[in-house]
């Protein structure tokens, strides 16, 4: 095992706390073997933090689980991994859980599925001191519950002392994240694997995610690679970058270089994918709201949702006094983070939250005194456009009949004439026609929303719903998707109502835009002018903590974000 | 062709049958081979069979010869034909009771699923009050309830295969019923609410299909605890009367007496038909649950294994 260490380099360099070399990773399925990562290199040194990003299907992170031992039964890997010394490949079991958590440990990307609800945060840290005797003698329970206090403190939980007895639920989701980091300290390992650790969390709680992982780099020099999809967090956390595609490495760089002058052309098409606040907005040039001589579609008045509480306890209201309304051929953005209410207002548009309070009229028809059986002669006029592609078609139905189900709900098409107009539908689209013969699981995620926004705009709807409709997508399928939605929007002027957590997206196509907080609508104006100058407090900070991703100018951003949180 | 090949492959059975390896490849042939071969019993029993089921003969409790194969019992019945009439008499009570219990199962649990409310709450109580009986003695009363003293074959078929679809029906309902309430919040079933599908077409054409994708299982499970509840009901004397068809639960009971007179023949053979045909459906059954999940799925592994760790 020794025999890796010893390699030429250990003069000059600080010998490197990971260094993979030829890893291979394939794993047996039904259809055969399947070659995840074909041929990954690359080193950490002490101190550095490295991110590893590339699309879905990548092989990121089967190669982050590598680096743990973590691959199920079925996967082979070839090559070296070796941390601090030893290799993870031929590791056996017990020397594998000698390493995990002293040489290196694992920050996951879901914090609320990665802690046990039924032990209390201080036991869950302590379980790694335990496991593993420090100094080959036993940790005492009072000695770990000091270390874990220790923990708590180094990730900034305020109060330490007594939230070391809390439950996981007690805790926020950024909070439980940090919970999660203070395990993954617990041992002070050289490393830290953290996989895609800010996607779950809100653009806000992102930003303070991953200062407190730069101030860890800082105090304790601890390495970190970084798995993530989103060139912002890249920008802004990582020294240098691995840019993986189809289970190799197409590119290893450091940040600046990387984001300034992208040397493969899959890197530079990737960069380009990426939607940047400010550039390419909708609203470009615009002074006042437009479409406002048009007829209005919807408008809502002092809006409430309410969804009723369990027994005892109060309702929670989603949705709070909003005001707005969506005229015919605009593009109204709502943005917000999870738990704003942005979601529950889409769905009571479609008639699938009933309102609590106000007013909602839709099309004329006032959703308060909703009716299904006289609500529905108007859905063909609404289309939706749902978040998850894979799950929005009918795995039994063919794409064409999918797409086909408004036709023969509200048409009295003949089949072949239907047949004509699904073929139509997905030209439109950009998708062969033959495609209507495929099951959805035969389509790529793209694809897939493509036959979505299809089947949503099959009766030329005066109104289109989009919730979220490309935050399931990769960011170059992404890019298309959204200059589809453009192309469309423009060509059949329709209304929409854009939903999405992503500024930058929304910018791309709203020319209005509303900014959703804890279900109110804080702010709403013309994009450029929401985005460049924010009136609200929440929009501001919000606006702030969206990394972009170019390090130079996401470390000015950094800057502004964090007086404006001071100056709170 | 091609698609055809592939039609073919996704049948049920067929397609476990390829996925399958090692033993549980071997469980699954066993259970196909079992199920095969009870399936054929009672398809040709009037070829294999070399006597009918209601025959009597003078000769009783004759040990087994070449007149009578495995030997007659005390009422002068020909075992080996009674045991092969039998799988006949289970076969048929087996279709009737499971495709009856499917029918209304899938129904009132796609309706009670999805409709809610009330109706739902309703249906759950029955189908709870239903499980809560002992399953024999609720077959008992419905097998008491419907024959009313008749015995010909097919009111006995009925009258048995109903009292089963009784107990079988709450199976159904909840899975459905469960598959239903989940598959309700799924976006594809919000896509068609949106688009303005109504609720039939959506229960019909988006529901139905993928809630009952679990069914061929639970159907090849029930079907072996439906000859169980069979050959309960006959050995209790509530199944078929032997004047009208061949049953083995009745033919055990009626071995009892034999069995401490060193008479075997009268009971070991329609014994050994339940147990087969029981086992036979089970490890069909079985196999196929654990082929159907990927995590309990064995999966083909060549040799590489080795040469990585060699290399």
């Amino acid at each position: 095992m020794s025999a890796h260490t010893s390699s030429p380099a250990g003069e000059a360099a600080p010998r490197p706390v990971l260094d993979i070399a030829a890893l291979r990773v394939s794993f047996d399925t039904d259809q055969g073997e399947v070659r995840a990562v074909k041929d990954v290199s690359f080193e950490v040194a002490p101190g550095e933090i490295v991110a590893i990003v590339g699309e879905s299907g990548s092989g990121k992170t089967v190669t982050a689980k590598t680096i743990l031992g973590l691959l199920p039964e079925t996967a082979h890997s070839s090559g070296a991994v070796i941390v601090s010394g030893n290799d993870i490949i031929t590791a056996n079991p017990r020397q594998l859980r000698a390493i995990r958590g002293r040489d290196v440990s694992m920050v996951f990307q879901e914090p609320s599925t990665a802690l046990n609800p039924v032990r209390t945060v201080g036991w869950q840290i302590a379980e790694g001191l335990r496991a593993h005797r420090p100094q080959g003698k036993r940790v005492g329970r009072r000695e770990a519950r000091a270390l874990a206090i220790e923990a708590l403190g180094k990730v900034g939980i305020p109060e330490p002392h007594k939230r070391v007895d809390y439950y996981p639920h007690q805790f926020s989701g950024g909070q439980k994240q940090r919970v999660v980091i203070a395990a993954a300290l617990a041992l002070n390992p050289g490393l830290i694997v953290a996989d895609e650790p800010t996607t779950a969390l809100d653009v806000t709680v992102q930003a303070e995610i991953l200062e407190l992982l730069r101030d860890l780099r800082d105090r304790y020099g601890t390495s970190i690679v970084l798995i993530t999809h989103n060139m912002g967090v890249v920008a802004d956390l990582a020294d240098r970058v691995v840019v993986m595609f189809e289970g190799d490495v197409v590119e290893e760089a450091g940040a600046e270089k990387l984001f300034a002058e992208p040397r493969e052309a899959y890197t530079q098409k990737l960069l380009a994918a990426v939607p940047h606040l400010g550039r390419n907005s909708a609203s470009a040039g615009f002074t006042e709201r437009a479409f406002q001589d048009k007829e209005v579609l919807v408008r809502a008045t002092d809006l409430e949702i309410e969804y009723p509480g369990r027994l005892g306890s109060p309702a929670f209201r989603a949705v709070d006094k909003v005001s707005f309304t969506i005229s015919a051929g605009e593009v109204f953005g709502l943005v917000g983070e999870s738990g704003s209410g942005k979601t529950t207002i889409g769905r009571a548009i479609a008639g699938l939250n009933r309102t609590t309070g106000g007013s909602l009229n839709v099309l004329g028809y006032e959703m308060r005194d909703y009716k299904e059986r006289s609500f529905r002669p108007l859905r063909k006029d609404i289309g939706f456009v749902f978040q998850d592609p894979a799950a929005s078609f009918n795995p039994h139905l063919s794409i064409g009949e999918c797409v086909a189900e408004p036709l023969y709900i509200h048409t009295d098409l003949s089949g072949s004439a239907v047949t004509n107009k699904v073929a139509q539908l997905l030209e439109s689209v950009q998708l062969p026609a033959a495609y209507a013969k495929r099951f959805p699981h035969e389509l790529s995620g793209g694809q897939r929303q493509r036959a979505s926004l299809a089947r949503g705009l099959a009766l030329k709807p005066k109104l289109l719903i989009a919730d979220e409709p490309t935050s399931a997508l990769d960011v170059s399928v992404q890019a298309k998707v959204l200059e589809l939605f453009r192309e469309i929007q423009s060509e059949l002027g329709f209304a929409a109502l854009f939903i999405s957590h992503d500024l930058a997206v929304v910018d791309i196509l709203a020319e209005w835009v509303g900014v959703l907080y804890k279900g109110r609508l804080v702010e709403q104006g013309i994009g450029t002018q929401v985005m460049s100058n924010p009136q609200d407090d929440y929009t501001k900070r919000l606006i702030a903590s969206l990394p972009v991703p170019n390090p130079a100018e996401q470390a000015k951003r950094r800057a502004v974000h964090q007086a404006l949180l001071a100056a709170k | 062709m091609e698609t055809k090949r592939s039609l073919l492959g996704r049948l049920p059975i067929i397609s476990q049958l390829r996925k399958s390896v090692g033993l549980q490849r071997g469980m699954l042939v066993a259970g196909i081979a079992l199920t095969l071969l009870f399936l054929l019993t009672a398809a040709l029993a009037p070829l294999i069979a070399p006597y009918g089921a209601t025959q009597r003969f003078d000769e009783t409790q004759a040990p087994p010869s070449s007149v009578h194969l495995w030997g007659t019992t005390a009422g002068g019945y020909d075992v080996f034909s009674r045991t092969i009439w039998g799988a006949q008499t289970a076969f048929l009570v087996i279709v009737v009771a499971v495709a009856l219990s499917i029918f209304l199962g899938v129904i009132l649990g796609l309706v009670s699923g999805y409709i809610g409310g009330w109706l739902d709450r309703v249906l759950v109580v029955v189908a709870d009050a239903i499980y809560a009986f002992p399953t024999l003695l609720l077959a008992m009363v419905m097998s008491i309830a419907i024959s009313q003293g008749r015995s010909d074959m097919w009111s006995g078929i009925f009258s048995a295969a109903i009292s089963i679809t009784v107990v079988f029906i709450p199976q159904y309902y909840r899975v459905i019923r469960a598959e239903t309430i989940r598959l309700k919040a799924e976006p594809f079933v919000e896509s068609a609410i949106v688009v303005g599908a109504s609720s039939v077409r959506i229960m019909a054409r988006h529901i139905y299909k993928n809630a009952t994708r679990t069914l061929p299982l639970i159907f090849t499970l029930n079907a072996s605890e439906a000859i169980l509840t069979l050959a309960g009901l006959g050995f209790l004397g509530f199944g078929i009367e032997p004047s009208a068809a061949a049953e083995w639960g009745y033919d055990l009971n009626h071995a009892q007496s034999d069995a401490t007179a060193g008479i075997w023949w009268t009971g070991v053979f329609p014994g050994v038909a339940i147990v087969l045909t029981v086992l036979g459906l089970t490890l069909l059954g079985e196999s196929m649950n654990d082929l159907n999940d990927p995590r309990l799925r064995g999966r083909k592994q060549a040799k590489k294994k080795k040469e990585l760790v060699d290399a």
